[in-house]
């Protein structure tokens, strides 16, 4: 028997409007769940004022002032390193079968368990290199974990860029270096600020590879040079859920850590992305 | 008048990997005439065109073997400057591809990137590229707007214009009109006839109607062999092989 066909199209446009609620109704209730249980605690004084008395009163600012240097310093990190490891994979490198392989254990590495290179940063960034448990050390590591990240998104971004681009450039005379810098990278920068964006969530969010890197998760003042270690909210919740002895103010409080990353991740994108919408736009795209 | 030589192929082979794609070809591009590439699809057209400004070392297990000149000199002797080569030798391609910047951007493209800095000068230059390329009544008050929100026809007049800045000697055309409208076509057209004055023009198309208008040479390619060249007038009236003939007749292709 003939289904009817635009009952079948129904029904599939139906399954897959369901499928969009449901995912929908996750991601409010996530964002919902955390803010009516984290934003009650949120004050002037929580988001400016250091932890005091055993971490049940006071603010949590050092971890916040700790988070966002860990976010702009591991994309400082991944950034450079990222688009040209990129760009010599996708412009220059001339032979195929090695970009494969370089391409392959990229991606390995991007599904290495990020604890991994928590070791990793302590073995090399904190011992070897004596950095010792800091901000760099944390910087270098976070930095090292999204860069297979970085290098992915960066490379679509480059491959999307029209053929006929490049060779228009070098028609008119201009040399290869000219052409990456004049025309590919400017038409790939939406595409690699996607992956920043990313990244920036990922960095935000991970405790394991700063546990031993970067992380202390209690400290009565701020950071005062890259040299010197930090709190973290990720880390700071953890501690929090996990220690201490007056879970009555200690959950709250990890709650509100829990808004405060939400929101200083949303920021931070929204700057990404404000960036990509004016490159777009500047271009065309 | 006496024609002046410009461009000469010296059986020229070339080879994508082991496919061999141009067979023996030798010819001669007089200055400041049109020459016209024709034949039928895959007959290697775009593969010959591209060689004039070394565009097809960028395909990977491409061997060239023959010698190509540009005023006497082989353009594929090692000290030769490829990308001095391509300012001499402009190309506009198929498809309309305007970069994804300005339109003055676009038209100055080329001098920014052989060191030109002038402000003023850019300006000027732009100036005349446009009028030279019949665009610039219709994009002088948006110039610096970008080069998308031009329609295809307007987009390959300013692909030419942008070749024209840098001030080539040849200016290659490769299927410039296969993605446009008959009326943008034809002010191509009209343009490239203008721009023989001052430029060696050659130009591929699979329009045999086209060739026979704009062109002053023909060269008809089958399957990478030059099966004939001569004067259009010739080609279109008096072909001297009857395969010729079939062709522009319409038995195939």
């Amino acid at each position: 028997m003939k289904m009817n066909k635009s009952l079948d199209q129904k029904i599939g446009f139906s399954l897959i409007f369901s499928m969009m609620l449901i995912t929908l109704f996750f991601l409010g209730s996530l964002v919902y769940f955390i803010a009516v249980r984290g934003a009650g605690i949120i004050s002037w004084q929580f988001l400016t004022d250091v932890p005091r008395e055993a971490m049940t009163k006071g603010g949590v600012a050092p971890a916040i002032v700790g988070t966002f240097y860990l976010m702009l310093g591991s994309v400082l990190v991944a950034l450079p390193l990222g688009v040209a490891c990129a760009i010599y994979l996708c412009e220059y490198s001339p032979k195929k079968t090695i970009v494969n392989l370089i391409r392959i254990s990229i991606n390995n590495l991007a599904g290495v368990p990020s604890v991994v290179f928590g070791l990793f940063g302590l073995a090399v960034f904190v011992k070897f290199f004596g950095f010792g448990v800091s901000i760099l050390s944390g910087c270098l590591t976070l930095g090292i974990m999204v860069l297979p990240n970085i290098i992915s998104a960066s490379q679509e971004a480059l491959i999307a860029v029209p053929q006929s681009h490049r060779e228009a450039s070098l028609a008119l005379g201009a040399t290869q270096w000219q052409t990456i810098k004049k025309v590919v990278l400017p038409g790939s920068l939406p595409g690699i600020l996607t992956g920043v964006i990313l990244s920036i969530g990922r960095v935000a969010g991970e405790t394991a590879p700063i546990l031993f890197t970067a992380g202390t998760f209690y400290m009565r003042g701020f950071p005062k040079s890259p040299l010197s270690e930090t709190m973290v909210l990720p880390y700071h919740i953890y501690a929090l859920m996990t220690e201490g002895v007056h879970p009555e103010f200690q959950v709250k409080i990890a709650y509100g850590c829990a808004f405060i990353l939400l929101i200083l991740v949303l920021l931070v994108s929204s700057f990404a992305i404000i960036l990509r919408q004016q490159q777009r736009s500047r271009y065309g795209i | 008048m006496e024609s002046e030589l410009k461009i000469r192929l010296e059986t020229v082979n070339f080879f994508y990997g082991k496919q061999q794609a141009l067979k023996d070809i030798s010819f001669e591009v007089y200055k400041n005439k049109v020459t016209a590439v024709i034949g039928p699809s895959g007959c290697g057209k775009s593969t010959l065109i591209r060689l004039f400004n070394r565009m097809n070392e960028l395909i990977p297990n491409t061997r060239l073997e023959g010698k190509i000149r540009l005023d006497r000199q082989n353009i594929y002797e090692p000290q030769v400057d490829v990308v001095e080569l391509r300012r001499r030798v402009g190309m506009v391609f198929q498809k309309p591809n305007p970069f994804p910047k300005s339109i003055f951007e676009n038209v100055s493209y080329g001098l920014a990137v052989n060191g030109i800095k002038d402000r003023d000068y850019l300006a000027e230059k732009v100036e005349r590229s446009l009028k030279d390329a019949a665009l610039w009544k219709e994009v002088s008050g948006r110039l610096y707007k970008s080069a998308l929100a031009l329609s295809g026809g307007q987009q390959q007049r300013l692909c030419i214009a942008r070749a024209l800045a840098v001030e080539p000697e040849v200016i290659l055309f490769d299927e410039p009109c296969s993605a446009l409208d008959p009326t943008a076509t034809l002010k191509i057209e009209e343009l490239i006839q203008r721009l023989k004055e001052k430029y060696t023009i050659i130009i591929v198309t699979h329009n045999m109607q086209q060739a026979a208008r704009i062109s002053d040479q023909t060269a008809f390619l089958m399957l990478g062999e030059l099966i004939e060249y001569d004067l259009t007038n010739k080609i279109f009236t008096s072909p001297s092989k009857k395969i010729t003939e079939d062709y522009i007749t319409g038995r195939f292709g």
